[in-house]
């Protein structure tokens, strides 16, 4: 018996190897990142020769890996939650085209937003989608769920989600790794050479097709090991416990015994059969679930006249925020242990940017050269660049998605706020901000943009950018004048001449490109040490 | 027997690498384990923690129940503050170096810091900075403190430092007894006290 100790990102990535993945597709995410990283380092995928480079963003990656699949082979997708919303096209038809080899989503979420922009629950997606969820509660569950995630796909010609959360993926424990590892499929396209062709013709029958499945997912949800529904004597409270909850739930019950019945439910469609002997047995519902209150409004439906259910929706759990098990314990009427409070003193110490970042000195200049406008003028993105926000730079005003800074300050400008600019960093204006570019050249809109090119992912942790080596043929191919295309070294020693370049291209009335560049350190470091390291094994 | 564990810093400050040894040497231990960590965003020079909960029997949440903390491992001291909710009040320690790291325009004054920390019922606080930079290993800081907390870890030093081996064993044997001496350096603390 061979045991690891992986993240529960790890051992997703180590049971696709094992499951005979074929490819891996996905762009980086916190808390998603470390799937695709974990490939991309193992020797035993190098040498299955699984495919496993970064793509621009989740919609292409997420149609790369539908087109392994149609091919035959086993593809899996991964993305944090928001990167659903840049997928949502591919995801929701693929739902319809189903799948030829076993096709994975995975979608890691962030509820208390560590490090994101809101804290949507996946599983609305695939229960719009009508795909199965596997929704693993730990390291092992989720090593076991990819292979049946797999068999899932492949039984049922559909695509799977594999939902998990920050606490799952960014935390490590031992795991049990199979030693009978899968094969990878033989290349076949599909039987029915109509099911990939979504003219509406075949599109409603497809959707049918989909209809019908539901009976037989509900069923696998129902027989489903993962499902499980535990006796209890006291019929008090019955307990939905939804994937990692059911962890906190049982912490709550190391020294004595839960006597409450409780259904884990780590498979959907949500197994109907399980929760009406649960409804039908206690006086009152618990639901416990990781993000928002999705079957808890199922089962409370619209009048909610039956029995009490308790969740997040009335109270008795917080409805934002991730979980813990004092949450859960407070839910149940248990007293819960405390430590000590956090003395007053204690100052909140938040993320900036590292010493010497060079979005740091193009903030300084940009802050200069907008200095004699009123204020609100500058559109950012996300990424490490968004800290800008914060003392000492105060230099942006504007985060929403990857990508809006250049359609935002479009927008703005076109309704008359000019001079407008647009931060973005290489990695996202690859991501989502080349067709808003193509847009602001279409209307020859009057706004600066300043791509910031570190030629890294850095906020994710130094993945390697599509846009690297590219930007400038890309602005000039997509329509930007060249002589309005201007690179720009973000160092002290070039601050006055940065400022100059800047109020130039702020006062041009169209579109005007600014590129500092200059590599992120983090990255230059760990280039230098992983060079050094390859030197010494040399000799 | 169970251990559950905060260690935690400022980004760059190796609290997740001191992490990384307890684990190796539990998982020699044949003990189960989970460890949640912090990435993304935070690590930017952000507040920084790590969850690790050891035990004979398999643990159920990756999250240390509030006031059951056995021991807060900290490189600096106002970070060790902020987690005291996780701290079990009566049989918890904190173990931290006494050297502010400032990167916020706000930090309160050292003396009040250290001066709460003291309140804790069992607390070590010490100058694990220049332990380590009397070592010649300034970057070691972490290693003194882990050291030092060795005492209350239920876990064998010789362990520790066997965890050490196999973890740096790669980098060369100066670094490897570079650390290990940090770590006795900071076990000699603990242990006059």
């Amino acid at each position: 018996m061979e045991k690891l100790l992986l993240l529960g990102d790890e051992a997703i990535a180590q049971a696709a190897i094992d499951a005979g993945l074929s490819g891996i597709f996905g762009y980086p995410g916190t808390p998603s990142t470390e799937i695709i990283e974990y490939i991309q380092a193992s020797k035993e995928a190098k040498q299955k020769n699984i495919r496993s480079s970064w793509a621009s963003n989740e919609k292409t990656a997420m149609e790369a890996a539908l087109g392994m699949s149609y091919a035959g082979k086993r593809a899996m997708f991964t993305c944090k939650h928001v990167g659903m919303n840049v997928a949502a096209d591919p995801f929701m038809n693929s739902a319809i085209t189903g799948v030829n080899g076993g096709l994975v989503y995975i979608s890691a979420d962030d509820p208390s937003m560590h490090s994101s922009q809101d804290e949507q629950d996946s599983r609305y997606y695939a229960f719009w989608a009508k795909i199965p969820i596997l929704e693993p509660s730990n390291q092992q569950e989720a090593y076991d769920m990819i292979h049946e995630a797999f068999e899932l796909s492949e039984k049922f010609r559909i695509p799977v989600m594999l939902r998990i959360t920050t606490r799952l993926a960014h935390s490590r424990a031992g795991v049990v790794i199979r030693q009978d590892k899968r094969e990878q499929n033989q290349i076949g396209i599909p039987e029915n050479p109509k099911q990939f062709i979504l003219l509406p013709v075949n599109a409603r029958r497809q959707y049918k097709e989909l209809l019908a499945k539901q009976e037989g997912l509900e069923e696998a949800s129902t027989k489903s090991v993962f499902n499980h529904y535990y006796e209890g004597e006291n019929k008090s409270i019955g307990i939905i416990a939804c994937g990692l909850s059911f962890n906190y739930l049982m912490e709550n019950f190391t020294q004595t015994k839960c006597t409450y019945p409780i259904l884990k439910i780590t498979q959907y469609p949500i197994p109907t059969e399980m929760v009406k002997k649960l409804y039908q047995e206690c006086d009152s519902i618990l639901v416990l679930e990781e993000g928002q209150p999705l079957f808890e409004e199922k089962l409370k439906g619209f009048l909610n006249n039956g029995k009490k259910i308790m969740g997040r929706l009335d109270g008795t759990l917080s409805i934002d925020g991730e979980l813990n098990p004092a949450k859960v314990g407070k839910a149940l009427g248990l007293k819960v242990s405390e430590g000590l409070p956090v003395p007053e003193l204690v100052a909140p110490r938040p993320p900036k940017l590292c010493e010497g970042c060079p979005h740091a000195d193009t903030y300084r200049a940009l802050n200069e050269a907008v200095a004699d406008f009123s204020k609100g003028r500058v559109f950012a993105d996300i990424g490490c660049y968004t800290l800008g926000a914060l003392p000492p730079y105060n230099a942006i005003n504007t985060t929403v998605d990857m990508g809006a800074s250049i359609t935002m300050a479009k927008g703005a400008s076109e309704a008359g706020f000019q001079p407008a600019i647009a931060v973005i960093g290489d990695s996202t204006f690859t991501h989502s901000g080349m067709t808003g570019l193509l847009d602001c050249v279409v209307d020859n809109t009057p706004v600066t943009i300043i791509i910031l090119d570190n030629s890294i992912t850095a906020m994710t942790g130094s993945q390697k950018s599509s846009a690297t080596g590219r930007i400038e043929s890309i602005c000039e191919g997509i329509g930007v004048a060249k002589e309005h295309i201007r690179v720009i070294t973000p160092l002290k020693k070039f601050h006055e001449e940065n400022v100059r370049i800047m109020k130039e291209e702020i006062a041009y009335q169209g579109v005007s490109v600014i590129i500092p560049r200059r590599e992120c350190l983090v990255w230059l470091n760990k280039k230098r040490k992983e060079e050094k390291q390859r030197q010494k094994q040399q000799e | 027997m169970k251990i559950d564990i905060i260690l935690c810093g400022v980004g760059g400050m190796g609290a997740l690498s001191s992490a990384a040894i307890i684990s190796q040497a539990a998982l020699e231990m044949g003990m189960y384990m989970k460890q949640a960590e912090t990435h993304g965003m935070a690590q930017r020079g952000g507040d920084v923690q790590s969850h690790l909960r050891l035990s004979d029997k398999e643990i159920a949440s990756d999250l240390i129940p509030d006031g059951q903390c056995d021991i807060i491992i900290s490189v600096e001291p106002m970070e060790a503050l902020r987690y005291l909710p996780f701290l079990n009040k009566e049989e918890g320690w904190v173990i931290t170096n006494e050297n502010p790291f400032i990167n916020i325009p706000n930090y309160p004054e050292k003396e009040e810091v250290l001066a709460e920390v003291r309140k804790v019922k069992n607390s070590i606080v010490f100058n694990a900075d220049k332990i380590a930079l009397d070592l010649g290993n300034p970057k070691g800081t972490n290693m003194v403190v882990l050291g030092a907390a060795s005492k209350y870890l239920k876990i064998d030093l010789e362990k520790l430092e066997n965890a050490v081996r196999s973890i740096f064993g790669k980098k060369g044997d100066a670094v490897v007894m570079a650390n290990i001496n940090a770590l006795r350096a900071g076990r000699e603390v603990a242990d006059k006290i």
